[in-house]
């Protein structure tokens, strides 16, 4: 696979900033109402055509990964390919009316907002749900909230989480904002939950235990059933990690494991695009007992329509509104566009090519049967190294380092998305970066428009701001 | 092999302590240097502050890992090494010399007691 990525310039700068191809100075208003001290004469702006403009980004992207120019099988993550008849749903000006306008004028948006409120709790098992978490840390931070708010309303003082010890960092995070001391619990060998560990860390101070099923090594928690017994049984509440629905879509559900509340990441399981810290989606479900601490305003029907309702001992607002509309709309319409059955072909096909995938490279792959993704090692070489080499050959490379419990880890999902042959792409540029001579690992990447990045000096000295770029420091 | 000198006295979470008699100097170990990588971020706490044997006292971030850092003996801090701030890569270069991050008014003799021996923190590293 010969791969070069585009590169404009020269070594040092790439493709020049806007303001660095033209800055023309543009007189403003010399009438504005604000103080003297708030207001400029003049702005320098570049004065560019819209070719010079357009060229500029396009090289940009050229620059850059997605996953539009290949397979990007980041672990975790599920970078599933976004398709883009959702753009065309979320772009329709049908969809465009403010939030505030009266709920009688507001029929068709509530009625998309409660269709998927819907979807989300038939595909989870879960009773209700709510569409206001602004992404999927934020749905974990609700949904643990909204566990504290439902122990606080019995009276119950419990101080604890237990997080095991590959879970997803968020889950760390979420469980301390929320107010909680966290019990990390240690993997099994067999890298699951161990129930002699689960069993001594929950006691009456458990206010819940956060699990992502199939875990962040791709196995199912066997014996998730006991899991659930001894959580509840102990008075704590069993949070579901929605990271990797992907795998369950259609075949199983948390609602029916026992599970009592949730979050779903609509970026990964329902193709979304990845926020990229921009608007996103974390819905996050619940089981009956739960439904009425949810946030404020939920999406309900009433005769003949839709309104918006305030739960009783409602946690609040986590978020403007009803949540990121043009996000949800998208979920909306990929679950409607696949249906049940287009989405239980989809969990199927990615744990198909995860496993096709597996066995396709020459890697020793310490836990399985995983599911829809898989953890390889590196083994004697640096999982980072192995990673950056990867990209010389045309390919995204899986996470890596995590989690860490496996050695130099390289956390591969290559979602239901890619087709045999891409997959059998991948597949090459994995073999190809471990049988590379160690010289060309660890010097990699040799063909991407930016080299080997000095990540030392990067976190050293960050330069945050496009005003830091012309600092030589 | 990494550097252990007899100086000095250990702790399991790979910190060691070494007085001159009046105060203690804390630092963390050339093994644990190494493992972490590329140190880029060290937060310790403020003069006068008290700190506890075997409780979190600051964090030391590298490019692949954040990880607390533990005390090995209980005191009030007299000197923090705020050259780190601006170059942690101190950590790395010189762990027991220029990259030591606390002075320590020492509280308890019988807490040099509980730490392992040069011999003893290098059995555990091997």
């Amino acid at each position: 696979m010969n791969h070069d990525q585009a590169r404009y310039g020269d070594d040092e700068r790439y493709e020049p900033l806007l303001s660095e191809k033209d800055t023309t100075s543009v007189d403003v208003d010399e009438q504005s109402p604000l103080p003297d001290d708030l207001t400029r004469d003049s702005l320098e702006l570049p004065g560019l055509s819209e070719p010079e403009i357009a060229r500029h980004y396009t090289r940009l992207s050229q620059m850059n990964w997605s996953v539009e120019s290949g397979p990007y099988p980041l672990g975790s993550c599920t970078m599933k390919y976004n398709p883009s008849f959702t753009e065309d749903v979320a772009a329709d000006p049908n969809g465009a009316v403010h939030p505030d306008r009266s709920e009688a004028s507001l029929q068709g948006t509530l009625e998309v907002l409660h269709g998927l409120q819907d979807y989300l709790a038939r595909i989870g098992g879960m009773d209700a749900v709510t569409l206001q978490p602004p992404a999927g840390a934020a749905g974990e931070f609700t949904g643990i909230l909204v566990a504290k708010a439902y122990h606080e309303s019995r009276d119950d003082d419990r101080s604890e989480v237990i997080v095991p010890a590959s879970a997803h960092g968020t889950n760390f995070a979420s469980a301390a904002m929320a107010g909680y001391d966290v019990v990390e619990l240690p993997s099994g060998e067999d890298g699951r939950v161990d129930l002699d560990a689960l069993e001594a860390a929950v006691s009456e101070d458990t206010a819940a235990l956060m699990l992502t099923n199939p875990n962040t090594v791709g196995l199912f928690e066997r014996d998730i059933v006991e899991i659930a017994d001894i959580v509840h049984d102990a008075g704590g509440l069993l949070y579901y990690d929605g990271a990797n629905l992907n795998a369950l879509l259609g075949r199983a559900r948390p609602g029916d494991m026992g599970f009592d509340v949730m979050h779903y990441n609509v970026h990964k399981t329902f193709a979304t695009p990845h926020g990229g810290g921009g608007p996103g989606a974390g819905p996050v479900g619940v089981v009956d007992d739960l439904v009425e601490f949810l946030p404020s305003p939920r999406v309900c029907e009433t005769e003949g329509g839709y309104e918006l309702c305030e739960p009783e001992q409602t946690i609040g607002k986590v978020h403007g509104y009803q949540g990121n509309w043009l996000v949800l709309v998208k979920a909306y319409a990929y679950i409607a566009r696949l249906g049940d059955e287009g989405l239980e072909d989809a969990s199927a096909k990615a744990v198909l090519n995860a496993n096709y995938l597996a066995e396709q490279i020459d890697y020793e792959i310490p836990y399985e049967p995983f599911h829809h993704e898989f953890a390889a090692t590196a083994g004697d070489r640096d999982a980072a190294d192995v990673a950056k080499r990867m990209l010389d050959y045309g390919v995204h490379p899986p996470t890596t380092k995590w989690p860490e419990f496996v050695p130099e880890a390289m956390l591969t999902e290559p979602t239901e998305a890619e087709s045999r042959a891409s997959l059998d792409d991948l597949a090459a540029a994995f073999n190809a970066a471990m049988a590379d001579s160690i010289e060309d690992v660890e010097s990699a990447p040799s063909k991407t428009t930016a080299r080997r990045i000095d990540q030392a000096a990067a976190a050293r000295n960050p330069r945050l701001s496009w005003h830091a770029l012309g600092d030589e420091e | 092999m990494f550097e252990t000198p007899e100086d000095r006295k250990y702790q399991e979470s790979h910190e060691y302590a070494t007085t001159d008699g009046e105060t203690v100097t804390i630092g963390i170990t050339d093994f644990a240097q190494d493992e972490l990588g590329d140190v880029v971020f060290v937060e310790l706490p403020e003069v006068g502050d008290d700190i506890a044997q075997g409780e979190e006292f600051g964090v030391v971030e590298s490019i692949k890992a954040v990880s607390d850092l533990y005390a090995p003996i209980s005191g009030t801090v007299t000197e923090v090494n705020e050259e780190l701030f601006d170059r942690p890569e101190l950590v790395n270069e010189d762990p027991y010399g220029e990259g030591w991050m606390l002075k320590v008014d020492r509280a308890d003799d019988a807490d040099f007691d509980a730490l392992l021996s040069a011999d003893e923190y290098r059995e555990q590293t091997e």
